[in-house]
């Protein structure tokens, strides 16, 4: 050999949860809980609940999509990513907690009628009802209120266990050392996929596509997954970047953040790709009862956002991380993925507004508070389960690969 | 000896094959090129190849591609036969989009493989460039310049040094061309 130099890395180094992180993950947390409780008085329970229910989902979205990184790269056998698994895996272990956030919001926003009342009021389902309503009444078959629950806790549960078992099966290979854990990881990551990819759609046709429950399309489960692998991915990446500035996982170079942003830049355009499908169809046919969804957000209130949206989700990281160098650049990256999250918040917010608040919309206490709240809170989730394993899942079979990946 | 034009130096491990760059980088020996059956990540870096203008390529073919849709809809559906499809604009963006996608990607593609053929001197009916016929079975290849580089012992034995298996000194370019 001789040729290729070995450079030694301290698998064991840590993560120390301590410090700015902690203390500005803490105040987010507590400025975010005061703001979402002035925000109730404020401005209405309404207006809250759509915010909680947007950040409850985004929150939960972005753990399930770290679950489902990890589970690609077990199916996959891709050896590039493990120096970085530790991430999706801090990720992956507080989708148990986002599950129940967001089920507890749901469960709230229902029974108090703040949020799903277009399909979840009294007598919608009664023909001798005043309130009777013949659209709804014809999906109530799906679209009620045990089999809305049963769906949430059935399939966010499934998430979650799959998420434990798969970030406890790498936590444990670092102890044992020998190819169980891989080969049972292997497994249920082929498992959880199958599960996942057949039950996100309608797990987000229940959560978010209900709230306009007289529409539909089946286009978006698929826009929905789309928005949430690209805001996963720009979290891996934003943590990655922030950890190797604190001089932390120095066996993750350009090449890792490489790939990572031909991900982020794919699925933008992939996202794109299903958002226009979704759109042209619905504009080129003009039938009245699809077009009730874009009529909405061609509102005065809605139509600059609708349009920022595109924007930021897809001309900007095209343009941006077209460039082979952009991709490898941490400080370029570092803005795209910001500028992606606060991109997939404003989706979020446009597919959930114009059903729930509708021209009463805004931008004050409620939203800020919500996202800080959130955020803070997974954040602190997220690096705490961090700091507890190494940085490294050092017994990986595939660690040496990752090591050496060059593209 | 003043015949040689290349001279090639055969190796039957990789790790060789990098030693044996190092060792003529190092005596300032200029390599021609490197001829492998796989690829070797890392070599390009390794030799100095400046990075592929391929993405240029592809650019311009896409482009090309994007504007040929959009001429394509404007003429057939705008100018030259206007159709009235539901009350719509003959010029909708909307449905522009799909195909002008489409045939941004299928000029992409095409060009693409044109380039790729025109670049390598892969022709139909002609005989390829083939410096060394084993670099595409089992041999991994230097290949240097006799005329520039003079001092062949010198090569030779560095060559050898490195572990090469053989060396070759070839008087004709391509021995593809019989």
């Amino acid at each position: 050999m001789g040729t290729h130099s070995h450079t030694t890395y301290n698998f064991d180094e840590r993560f120390e949860f301590a410090g700015k992180a902690r203390t500005l993950s803490l105040a987010a947390i507590v400025i975010g809980i005061i703001a979402i409780v002035a925000g109730f008085f404020v401005e209405g329970s309404h207006r809250m609940f759509a915010n909680l229910l947007l950040m409850g989902y985004y929150f939960t979205c972005v753990c399930a999509a770290a679950a489902c990184f990890l589970a690609l790269q077990y199916v996959s056998q891709a050896g590039w990513p493990t120096g970085l698994l530790r991430i999706p895996q801090a990720m992956a272990s507080a989708l148990p907690i986002a599950s129940i956030v967001l089920i507890i919001i749901t469960g709230l926003g229902l029974s108090s009628h703040n949020l799903y009342h277009h399909w979840h009021a009294e007598g919608i389902t009664d023909p001798n009802s005043p309130h009777y309503d013949a659209l709804v009444a014809g999906k109530s078959a799906f679209l009620n209120v045990p089999g809305f629950f049963a769906r949430q806790i059935i399939f966010l549960g499934a998430y979650s266990i799959f998420a434990m078992a798969l970030a406890k099966l790498s936590y444990k290979e670092d102890l044992e050392g020998s190819l169980n854990s891989y080969k049972k990881s292997f497994k249920y990551s082929a498992i959880f996929l199958v599960i996942f990819g057949f039950t996100t759609p309608i797990w987000s046709f229940d959560t978010v596509m209900s709230l306009e429950a007289h529409w539909f399309s089946t286009m978006f489960g698929w826009y929905n997954f789309a928005a949430m692998w690209v805001s996963g991915l720009c979290v891996i990446t934003v943590t990655i970047i922030l950890l190797k500035r604190a001089g932390h996982l120095s066996w993750v170079n350009e090449n890792h953040l490489h790939d990572l942003g031909k991900l982020i830049f794919g699925f933008s355009i992939f996202w794109t790709y299903v958002w226009f499908a979704q759109f042209m169809l619905i504009w080129y046919a003009n039938i009245p009862e699809e077009t009730v969804y874009f009529y909405k957000r061609w509102e005065p209130e809605y139509k600059p956002w609708f349009w920022l949206s595109i924007i930021i989700n897809f001309v900007a990281p095209v343009l941006i991380l077209m460039d082979r160098d952009a991709k490898r650049k941490e400080n370029i990256m570092l803005f795209v993925c910001i500028l992606l999250l606060l991109g997939h918040w404003l989706d979020y917010y446009i597919m959930i507004m114009p059903g729930t608040v509708e021209e009463h919309r805004g931008f004050g206490l409620s939203e800020i508070g919500a996202a800080l709240g959130f955020g803070g809170v997974f954040t602190f989730l997220m690096l705490n389960k961090l700091s507890k394993h190494s940085l490294a899942p050092k017994n990986h079979p595939f660690l040496e690969e990752s090591l050496h990946h060059q593209i | 000896m003043s015949d040689t034009k290349y001279i090639l130096g055969h190796f039957d491990h990789p790790d060789d094959l990098m030693d044996g760059i190092d060792k003529l980088q190092k005596s300032n020996i200029s390599i021609y090129d490197v001829y492998t059956p796989m690829p070797i990540h890392g070599i390009e870096a390794k030799l100095g190849v400046p990075p592929s203008r391929l993405p240029i390529v592809a650019f311009i073919c896409g482009i090309t591609g994007t504007f040929a849709g959009i001429s394509l809809l404007y003429y057939t559906l705008h100018k030259d036969w206007p159709m009235n499809i539901g009350g719509k604009p003959t010029i909708p963006m909307p449905n522009y989009v799909p195909i002008t996608f489409e045939l941004t990607i299928l000029f992409c593609a095409l060009g693409m493989v044109a380039a790729f053929y025109f670049r390598s001197h892969l022709f139909p009916g002609r005989a390829p460039r083939v410096m060394d016929l084993r670099a595409t079975d089992d041999r991994f290849v230097i290949a240097i310049d006799a005329k520039n580089n003079t001092d062949h012992e010198k090569i030779d034995s560095l060559l050898k040094d490195a572990g090469a298996v053989e060396v070759l000194y070839n008087e004709r370019k391509y021995v593809s061309y019989e």
